[in-house]
């Protein structure tokens, strides 16, 4: 098994973790936000991964689990507060709820 | 009985707490018994105090009262303490007994008033405030009680507030006095600096054993002292708000004005004089102050038309004299001066609060005239104060303590013929600018009829004082007239006796007929002047330098005009100029930049999400960047 040398694993974690966050920022939809935090977060997770395996070690992979856990989490806090946020404002526009402008 | 000490200046201001409290609840005979009466029992307490104090073994009778530790800083622990001596006992009876009299004056004289309780409760803390100081035994309480009278003053001189003439006045007085109040402040801070204490006895016995006599500390500290005492004593340089104090209630006038507070400065250099006597330039200094504003002032009250104006500038040139005496070393004299200073002075300034309450609150004497008739108890004695201050000899006590002054003036090592000179020559103005005043306003034709209200609580203090007026001068007879010093004998222990020059005192007999005859001299002169149809002063005053002069005199040499040009004109041109305070435009800077900024910050609050998810993203770029090229 031939071993994914740790720069290429990292390129690919980062332009998922770009990905991710370009989808934050543009993206006015909630669930397309949340979708894109999801991403950011394995990207996260897989520098975890990577790093775990280029020095063999197990705390890469416990990392990931624990991020999966917290991304269960986010998407069930997530999830429940776009419900709300649809029923109050009538939409899924990140941008509509902008009440608290200074 | 001795331990009820405390309560000579408790009860006073018990009365002014009273007064400020529920003075609206009392009503006015209320008020006039608790204003009255809390003096008359200070009083009371004050001459029961005396036997026991007499009754007091040894020569130098004294007696400390501690009544708590005031503070505690390191060494440094003044405490509120009373020390009676025969300075303080004489210094109490004269404030307690004068009180006590101008309070039952004022209880009718400020009948009708509508600040009747504040007018009392200012008066009560007024006495409250001078026994603290003449009571003192250690200078600090002594500089309360210092400025608590200056407060007294300042709120009595500005009673009637509502007219700004009385107003400025009051503040007039109270930035002049504040002048010497800062000298003495810094005389007190350099005396507890290096003599480590502000208790009188013990300042005054390191003093002398640590200081040479005429090296520059002890020149310094009687300096500042002497600066406090001249503001408040209005002397000369600070004299100028003196006249201007006769703004106030007449009551004030003669309590305050004439009788008591204006002579603390007499007090202070008599308490601390050792000091003095450890820097004879300052004390030179003194006599010179005195016997210089005793002639100016004596000038100007010569040509004065407001009979409290006469007055006021007599207490100047009278309390020049005490000045002159404490100069030369005759601490005791210008004890003995103040008190029946305090008398007679007291006497004319009821006297004259009768004479306008009369004549409907009019103070130019031009104005009353022959009024002799018409109000005989009035007259009498008025006449009898009048010819006390005039020092008319024998039968009156400004005669005996004025002698005294001129006596010692002459035959003390550090006096002099000069010093005795201006003296005579102040005595003479004397009698003239005081007979001047008795036969404008008393004799000659009547100009309005008096409005008869005065009652016997006005009259009666006029005729125990015009007694005390005459017989306070018995108590100090001279070598040549009986030979009784008590008075000086009395205070012998506290205030050390004349150095005199032995071959100078055989000239005693001489000096009082020289004094007498100008005196008396003074009186006919004024007679001539201004007793019949003032034909002769008419003439005079047309005379184009006589006018200039006495334009001169009547400003009061013009001090006023020179302050006003010196100092008040500058300050507010400043003040003007720099109305838009250049150090202001620092904090408008800074109000301004701080405001701009909240904008600034506030501008970035959106409200979106997304924005805020774009900021932090920014953030994390640039501290990476930062964490990796660094």
């Amino acid at each position: 098994m031939g071993a994914v040398p740790l720069a290429h694993g990292l390129v690919v974690a980062a332009l998922l973790f770009g990905l991710g966050l370009l989808g934050v920022l543009v993206r006015r939809n909630l669930i397309f936000i949340l979708l894109s935090i999801e991403v950011m977060l394995n990207a996260a997770g897989l520098a975890f991964v990577i790093a775990g395996a280029r020095w063999g070690q197990a705390d890469g992979q416990v990392m990931f689990l624990f991020i999966l856990a917290t991304a269960a989490a986010e998407v069930a806090v997530g999830l429940a507060l776009a419900l709300q946020f649809y029923r109050r404002l009538g939409s899924l526009d990140a941008d509509a709820a902008a009440a608290l402008r200074g | 009985m001795l331990y009820w000490l405390w309560l000579v200046p408790a009860v006073p201001f018990a009365g002014f707490l009273i007064l400020v409290l529920a003075g609206r609840r009392l009503g006015r005979a209320g008020t006039a018994v608790v204003g009255v009466g809390s003096i008359a029992v200070a009083t009371a307490i004050a001459f029961a105090i005396v036997p026991p104090f007499l009754a007091l073994p040894g020569p130098d009778r004294v007696f400390t009262q501690t009544l708590w530790t005031w503070m505690r800083i390191g060494d440094f622990t003044p405490t509120v303490g009373l020390r009676l001596d025969a300075l303080s006992l004489v210094m109490m009876l004269v404030v307690t007994g004068v009180s006590v009299l101008i309070h039952l004056y004022s209880s009718a004289f400020m009948d009708g008033d509508e600040g009747y309780a504040r007018f009392f409760s200012y008066m009560n803390l007024f006495v409250g405030s001078m026994l603290v100081l003449v009571l003192a035994d250690n200078l600090l309480l002594l500089y309360l009680g210092w400025e608590g009278v200056g407060l007294c003053s300042y709120l009595l001189i500005g009673f009637w507030y509502r007219d700004p003439v009385n107003a400025n006045a009051g503040r007039k007085a109270f930035i002049v006095t504040r002048v010497g109040d800062t000298a003495l402040a810094i005389g007190l801070f350099l005396i507890a600096t290096h003599l480590g204490t502000l208790d009188i006895q013990l300042l005054m016995a390191r003093a002398a054993a640590a200081w040479a006599p005429g090296s520059a500390l002890p020149i310094a500290a009687a300096a500042l002292l002497l600066g406090g005492a001249v503001g408040k004593s209005a002397q000369l340089p600070l004299q100028t708000w003196l006249p201007d104090a006769m703004a106030g209630p007449t009551p004030v006038s003669a309590l305050i004005h004439a009788a008591t507070m204006v002579t603390a400065g007499v007090y202070l250099i008599a308490r601390t004089h050792v000091l003095f006597a450890l820097a004879p330039p300052v004390q030179f200094a003194v006599a010179v102050v005195g016997a210089a504003t005793l002639l100016l002032a004596g000038c100007s009250a010569l040509t004065q038309r407001d009979i409290k104006r006469v007055l006021a500038y007599s207490t100047i040139s009278q309390i020049g004299y005490m000045f002159l005496a404490l100069g030369v070393g005759a601490w005791s004299a210008a004890i003995f001066h103040f008190m029946t200073h305090a008398f007679f002075k007291a006497l004319l300034f009821l006297g004259a609060g009768v004479v306008i309450i009369e004549m409907h609150e009019e103070h130019d004497m031009f104005e009353m005239g022959g009024l002799r008739r018409d109000l005989p108890v009035t007259f009498w004695t008025f006449l009898i104060g009048s010819a006390s201050l005039a020092a008319v000899p024998l039968v009156t006590a400004g005669f005996y303590s004025k002698d005294l002054i001129l006596f010692d003036t002459w035959s003390s090592a550090a006096g002099g013929p000069w010093l005795w000179l201006a003296g005579l020559v102040g005595a003479l103005l004397t009698s003239l600018y005081t007979f001047r005043m008795v036969f404008v306003t008393f004799f000659g034709e009547r100009h309005r009829a008096p409005a008869g209200r005065a009652g016997w609580r006005m009259t009666l203090p006029l005729v125990v004082l015009a007694v005390l007026a005459i017989v306070a001068g018995f108590v100090e007879l001279p070598p040549t007239l009986g030979d009784k010093p008590y008075f000086t004998g009395f205070l012998l222990p506290v205030l050390p006796a004349v150095a005199a020059i032995p071959a100078r005192a055989l000239d005693l007999g001489r000096l009082q007929i020289a004094a007498g005859l100008v005196s008396l001299a003074g009186i006919y002169v004024s007679w001539l002047l201004y007793g019949g149809r003032r034909a002769t002063v008419t003439a005079l005053m047309r005379h184009p330098s006589a006018l200039v002069t006495r334009r001169f005199w009547f400003a009061g040499w013009g001090f006023d005009w020179l302050y006003d040009h010196v100092f008040v004109r500058p300050v507010v041109w400043f003040a003007f100029a720099d109305r838009h305070d250049v150090v202001d435009r620092i904090y408008d800077g800074l109000a301004w930049s701080s405001r701009a900024g909240w904008r600034a910050l506030s501008a970035t609050e959106t409200g979106r999400i997304r924005a805020y998810a774009a900021g932090v993203t920014i953030g994390a770029i640039i501290i990476t960047t930062i964490v990796i090229w660094t």
